[in-house]
């Protein structure tokens, strides 16, 4: 006899049950507002002038601006998306060490999509056996139609998502009007299909397959886990042995769990989570309503499967070896508590620090440095430098440069009838000004440290930068 | 592979590949089977790049691809996409002169990017590609000109150069005073002594050579390069009462200057170049700084 070896294992569809209870009431509650903050934010106003689009949450590529409510970023501010994915990827372990896979469980897209869709799978098909059977039996109307119809669901709830997506990007009501015309731009169109596409195979097809062997995270979560992080596990000290139980039977010497795999079924990643913590449990708390739901049935307490700790369990396993009472536990403050709070505080200051003393005009300055200098007939020096000046604000501004460090003799502006005590800056825009600074020769400096400022018209200063002044030097 | 070295994960009862990492042991469990046609997929879609693109050579290069895709068409492509961009800004430069240019911002700027690319494409040899010239080479970025620093005249030594055979050519011939023996070694030195202090003006301290110097310098020099020094753009003499020298300003310097002459030449780029690129390259010279509107006021 020769053993077949499978390398590739096709897909177990998982039929998962529906269920009712406090963790299945949280999911729809953390949909709905997830849901609804996805889909509703791009639709609200925000009254920003002539200059940007009223849009709240906005990010324009063309214009290289973010927009979120009274923040407005520029490309070189970036920074501050980096910080707040810092702050995400943080607050995402910090979540992990004390509540366990929550994160995968209530919040991720990948859940929540699956989750929809299953629910639409169950609208229009029924519930686990219904599908279950329909899937088994011939093709039939009532087949086709009810497998038409929920694919067409489906694909409409992708095509809404793959079109929110791009109301990020443009203005959500013109956006909204090209595409009901059919008149979206190449780009725009693309992401819709690739969006619409990807939602339909993740969360139609992909499912579980998504946690279990393409999501990084899952895989690592692992590491942030400690014996006293909360997973959902089974009391087994409470539910073995386990056994089908007839009504009116005493419990003596017997467990709680009464193998009816009502865990089991509901489970959307498939697993039996009575086999322990295993790698693709995305404890979302199903099995707990679940079994919930029948001990209640059975007039036993809940909690034979429920969110606990490594910590409790191991207790309780030694409890019932020297017979005694488990101590069962848990507090929220911990050592890693405090470390992530700690964490946590340091870059929110580095970021509110940054953001309050975020300037809305910026001088930055570039020493020409081919020539370093140029001698001119009468045995001055004249070094010139590149200003942009950026104007965040939505108005126009004039600024008035200055030179400090040294004494010059004059100080011009490359081309036309600008000059240097009259700066234009358009709003929302990005000036940049040839200067030329004359000054006469030094021999005993060859190189002098300088400081170019410009103030607002009403004499405030706007920005400064250091640079220097070159006298001397290979040409 | 023997059976007897098959081993089973005691927990799982999953047999294992053998591969072991401190401690843990793999599992030798099937990948999912939509891994392999996510796999086989992409060994289709590989298919079709040799398709629509060069892919197979053959003896004589390669296969074109139905896209008939080349990097020579996507610079043209790209190209086209900068001359569409330019097109806005083209036919109003074009018409501009360069005063006008001057007076309008977006034009300028249209100009002195161009012209900067074009200078340094074909000025950038000789003068230096921060336009500082070098010795022989004038250096553009000063205010010292030598036919003359307003933007007309800049913009007619660019189109007719200097001693180079164009019909409205600048021409300039300094005499070789020694070497052609216009003028004594002693004679030579005497004026190599005043106009090294011609700078200084009426501080230079007169020395009995600087006295003999001063006329020679009167009857042989001043006819071009003006009488107290100052230069005649017309004739491209340099001037002398300055801090800039085209060949040096020590003494030895301008001694050999006087016995050999120098002669600059700069090709004429009118023919060479388009009468936009020629007005571009005015406006970027223009942009440095030096030009003759522009000159600080001497502060004494």
């Amino acid at each position: 006899m020769s053993d077949r070896v499978i390398y590739f294992e096709k897909q177990k569809k998982i039929y998962p049950r529906t269920v009712t209870g406090r963790y299945r009431r949280l999911k729809w509650l953390a949909m709905a507002v997830l849901l609804g903050i996805y889909y509703a934010v791009p639709w609200i106003r925000w009254d920003r002038g002539a200059h940007a689009p009223n849009q709240a949450v906005m990010i324009d590529m063309p214009a290289r601006r973010a927009y979120f409510f009274n923040i407005e970023l520029w490309p070189q501010e970036v920074y501050f998306f980096a910080g707040l994915m810092v702050l995400a990827a943080v607050g995402l372990f910090f979540v992990t060490s004390l509540l366990g896979r929550v994160w995968c469980g209530y919040a991720c897209p990948q859940t929540v999509w699956t989750d929809l869709f299953v629910a639409v799978e169950n609208w229009i098909q029924g519930d686990r056996n219904a599908r279950m059977k329909l899937d088994k039996s011939p093709l039939s109307l009532n087949k086709i139609w009810k497998k038409t119809a929920t694919h067409a669901v489906w694909l409409l709830i992708a095509l809404g998502t793959g079109g929110a997506w791009v109301f990020y990007f443009m203005d959500a009501p013109t956006l909204l009007d090209q595409i009901l015309h059919l008149n979206v731009s190449w780009m725009a169109g693309s992401w819709i299909l690739g969006l619409t596409a990807s939602t339909y195979i993740m969360a139609g097809f992909a499912r579980d397959q998504v946690c279990t062997y393409m999501c990084p995270y899952a895989r690592f979560q692992s590491a942030m886990f400690d014996k006293d992080t909360l997973i959902i596990g089974y009391d087994r000290e409470r539910g073995e042995p386990r056994g089908k139980h007839k009504q009116g039977t005493s419990w003596d010497g017997r467990g709680h769990c009464i193998d009816c795999t009502q865990c089991v079924v509901v489970c959307p990643m498939g697993i039996d989570i009575r086999h322990g913590l295993q790698m693709e449990c995305i404890a979302c708390g199903l099995c707990v309503d679940a079994c919930n739901d029948v001990m209640g049935r059975m007039n036993l307490p809940p909690g034979l499967i429920r969110y606990d700790t490594q910590r409790n369990y191991e207790r309780r396993t030694l409890a019932q070896k020297m017979g005694v009472a488990a101590q069962q536990d848990w507090s929220i403050w911990r050592p890693r508590t405090y470390y992530y709070i700690a964490i946590m505080t340091l870059i929110s200051g580095i970021m509110l620090a940054a953001f309050v003393n975020r300037s809305v005009v910026d001088l930055s300055v570039i020493h020409d440095r081919n020539p370093l200098y140029v001698k001119l007939s009468n045995g001055d020096i004249r070094n010139t430098y590149t200003l942009k000046i950026i104007n965040k604000t939505h108005e126009d501004q004039t600024f008035r440069l200055s030179v400090a460090g040294l004494l010059p003799r004059d100080v011009s502006v490359a081309g036309t009838a600008v000059t240097a005590d009259a700066l234009v800056v358009l709003a929302d825009s990005v000036g940049t000004f040839r200067v030329m600074v004359v000054a006469a020769e030094d021999k005993s400096q060859p190189r002098r440290d300088i400081t170019l400022s410009i103030d607002t018209a009403d004499g405030v200063l706007a920005s400064r930068m250091d640079t220097i002044f070159i006298t001397q030097g290979a040409m | 592979m023997a059976d007897d070295r098959k081993e089973k994960d005691s927990i799982t009862g999953i047999e294992t590949t053998g591969h072991e990492w401190d401690g843990l042991k793999e599992l030798n469990n099937p990948a999912p089977r939509w891994w392999l046609w996510v796999f086989l997929v992409t060994v289709i879609w590989s298919v079709g790049y040799w398709v629509v693109y060069p892919a197979w050579p053959t003896i004589t290069g390669a296969t074109e691809g139905t896209w008939e895709w080349t990097q020579y068409r996507e610079l043209e492509k790209s190209q086209a996409e900068i001359h569409q961009r330019r097109a806005k800004y083209q036919e109003r430069f074009h018409a501009a002169d360069v005063k006008q240019i001057l007076a309008d911002a977006e034009l300028y700027e249209f100009a002195r990017v161009g012209g900067a690319a074009a200078f340094k494409e074909n000025c950038a040899a000789c003068h230096g590609t921060g336009a500082a010239g070098g010795r022989g080479y004038p250096n553009l970025n000063d205010d010292d000109w030598l036919w003359g620093g307003t933007l007309d005249k800049i913009h007619e030594t660019i189109r007719v150069g200097v001693n180079s055979g164009h019909t409205d050519a600048r021409g300039t011939q300094m005499p070789a005073f020694g070497r052609e023996g216009l003028l004594s070694a002693a004679q030579i030195n005497d004026v190599t002594e005043y106009v090294h202090k011609l700078h200084e003006g009426d501080q230079a301290q007169v020395t009995a050579a600087y006295a003999r110097g001063q006329r020679v310098y009167a009857d042989n020099c001043a006819a071009c390069h003006g009488a107290s020094g100052e230069g005649m753009q017309d004739m491209g003499a340099p001037r002398l009462n300055d801090e800039i020298w085209l060949w040096g300003g020590d003494k030895a310097s301008i001694h050999n200057t006087v016995v050999n002459a120098h002669t600059g030449v700069m090709p004429a780029w009118e023919g060479r170049l388009s009468p936009d690129t020629l007005k571009a390259l005015t406006i970027y010279l223009h942009s440095l700084g030096g030009t003759e509107p522009d000159v600080p006021e001497r502060h004494e």
